[in-house]
């Protein structure tokens, strides 16, 4: 079912009108009143009235993570607080989050664009959503919430963790829908093993996966446990939330962008060129819409690419593939968002440590784990095992404070990490997302 | 009283044993005790050669991480109750082993017992005072 009819199959010349309109007011609204925005858009000599056309977006600066750190907490908010009603903050794992804000209307256009996505992914009036994204700072729970309740449906705000509860609510309410990520999604699948519950007794048809990135084997494997049809979600909180873009049911390939309301483009990481339609690259996005904390040409560092053939579902929205992969190195393990230069930070805190060290990554069952190898200096050794174990547990210790979950600690004789003349491969990740 | 001993870190894999006692025969360096403490995720080799500081040299070329230490020699009559008499004075002054491991003489009756302590000063006091017989380095050396 299309949620919005009007707007999700608009002609794309009726659509690009409407991009342009919006754009040009976006500018205005950002230049005039958001100062670090004015600054950027003076030191590149531009003022509003230089967009005439959408392809005048590609003159407009950048928006990087940076940036909005550096106006830690409301600093890029173009409106006064008492108009904000609600604010959310990244995953982030060290130093200040990014925070965002919203308006009511805001509030009200997520609302939309998560309904949207619901309907996108085969849910309607009458399925029982089974919201099991976490509910607080975290944009994925609220956001399904309330798209969920606009789309009509019965939502079930579980939120995250006991999972064998959440089993017993699935069977006792008859959930149709699961909302998770992906990786609590076989989370949930394996426990039901561990419980002898049979997939079955669950009467699950939907299960609309976000917030990391998952492989197609994950798709089918999860499918194939859970007895419903797997569908991605993409959205980052930077942009609103869930809700940015959305596999439809009937291809199941690609995921349609919201483009009313946020306007992609793709670029060359290293040159910021815009590249043609259909090529890998950075993923680009402007809020057309968004009041409180509006972005301009905000760099996601997730790799993708776009389609722009139509779709046999009938939305003229352009589709953006799956995720392939990051122009930075960040891993998101269980979750949360890991930079292998934090974890360098802790290693680099313990003395003795040598730079080398390497991260992998693996998916055992449903959960992702992270080794850290370190290389043992002879500063660190010792002819005591205790010694040495004490070592790991500390490491192992400091960075669960980091990351919040438990990594395995190997120690590895000195050289034995791959050395590279250029960038070091520090990560290697076996989950093939 | 003390002798030298060498550790060396071992990664938890295949053939690495072999590569060190391989490195140390082509240097005609002799292996007088060895032992290896193991964990589930690495271990560590122990050592006793005849020449420490050639032996600490070679293995450092090929890439291993090694540690000099000081351990104690004990030597007690191959028969029973020759280690437990010495555990039980160590016990009663309250000398905390960290680690032990024993060999025997080939030329003789007698078994020889390497021990790591904290305080390796205080030890050779107590086992010394007991009448407890402690070997020089060089006397290990020469077994
Ligand atoms: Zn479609």
């Amino acid at each position: 079912m299309i949620w919005n009819e009007e707007f999700e199959t608009l002609p794309r010349e009726q659509l690009e009108n409407l991009q342009l309109k919006r754009l040009k007011d976006l500018v205005e609204r950002s230049y005039y009143r958001v100062k670090p925005y004015r600054e950027k858009m003076d030191e590149a000599g531009l003022k509003p009235e230089h967009i005439k056309s959408l392809a005048d977006l590609q003159n407009l600066p950048f928006t990087t993570k940076d940036f909005l750190r550096d106006n830690y907490p409301f600093g890029l908010f173009t409106l006064p607080l008492d108009q904000v009603v609600r604010v959310h903050a990244s995953s982030g794992t060290t130093g200040k989050p990014t925070v965002v804000g919203y308006t009511k209307r805001d509030i009200e256009t997520w609302a939309e664009v998560m309904a949207r996505a619901l309907a996108c992914g085969g849910v309607h009036r009458g399925d029982v959503v089974h919201n099991a994204y976490g509910y607080g700072l975290f944009t994925g729970g609220l956001g399904a919430h309330y798209g969920a309740e606009k789309l009509g449906a019965t939502v079930v705000p579980i939120s995250g963790g006991q999972t064998k509860r959440q089993i017993m609510i699935m069977q006792d309410f008859g959930s149709t829908v699961l909302l998770a990520t992906p990786s609590y999604a076989l989370n949930i699948a394996d426990t039901m093993v561990d419980m002898g519950v049979d997939g079955s007794s669950l009467s699950l048809r939907v299960g609309i996966f976000g917030a990391e990135p998952w492989s197609e084997n994950m798709r089918e494997e999860v499918e194939k446990k859970l007895g419903l049809k797997a569908i991605d979600i993409y959205g980052l909180s930077e942009i609103i939330g869930p809700g940015v873009s959305m596999e439809c049911i009937e291809a199941q390939h690609g995921l349609h962008i919201f483009e009313d309301h946020f306007m992609p483009e793709i670029i060359d990481p290293d040159t910021g060129e815009v590249l043609p339609m259909g090529e890998e690259g950075e993923l680009v996005f402007t809020t057309l819409t968004k009041q409180a904390f509006p972005l301009i040409r905000y760099r996601t560092k997730d790799i993708t690419r776009l389609i722009a053939e139509p779709c046999v579902c009938g939305r003229t929205f352009v589709r953006m593939e799956k995720i392939t992969g990051r122009t930075d190195d960040m891993l998101i393990i269980r979750g949360v968002n890991v930079f292998p230069t934090q974890v360098e930070h802790v290693l680099m805190g313990v003395e003795g440590v040598e730079p080398h060290y390497q991260i992998i990554v693996n998916r055992e069952g449903s959960m992702d784990t992270m080794e850290v190898q370190v290389e043992v200096s002879e500063q660190l050794f010792s002819d005591e095992v205790k010694n040495l174990e004490n070592l790991s547990k500390r490491i192992q210790a400091e960075i669960k404070d980091l990351i919040g979950s438990t990594c395995k600690i190997t120690l590895v004789e000195p050289k034995t990490i791959q050395r590279s003349e250029g960038k070091a491969k520090r990560v290697i990740d076996n989950r093939n997302v | 009283m003390k002798v030298d001993q060498i550790a060396v870190f071992l990664e938890n894999k295949s053939g690495r044993l072999a590569a060190i006692t391989k490195a140390l025969s082509d240097n005609n360096i002799n292996i007088r005790a060895l032992s290896v403490a193991d964990t589930a995720d690495f271990g560590i080799l122990r050592l006793i050669v005849d020449d420490t500081d050639k032996a600490t040299r070679v293995l450092k070329e090929e890439g291993f991480t090694v540690a000099k230490g000081v351990v104690i020699a004990v030597e007690v009559a191959d028969k029973p109750g020759g280690l437990a008499r010495v555990l039980s004075v160590l016990h009663e002054a309250e000398i905390n082993v960290e680690y032990m491991y024993a060999f025997v003489e080939k030329s003789s009756e007698n078994a020889v017992l390497i021990f790591r302590f904290d305080d390796p000063d205080i030890a050779i006091t107590i086992l010394q005072n007991a009448g407890i017989k402690i070997l020089t380095g060089e006397e290990v050396r020469a077994i």
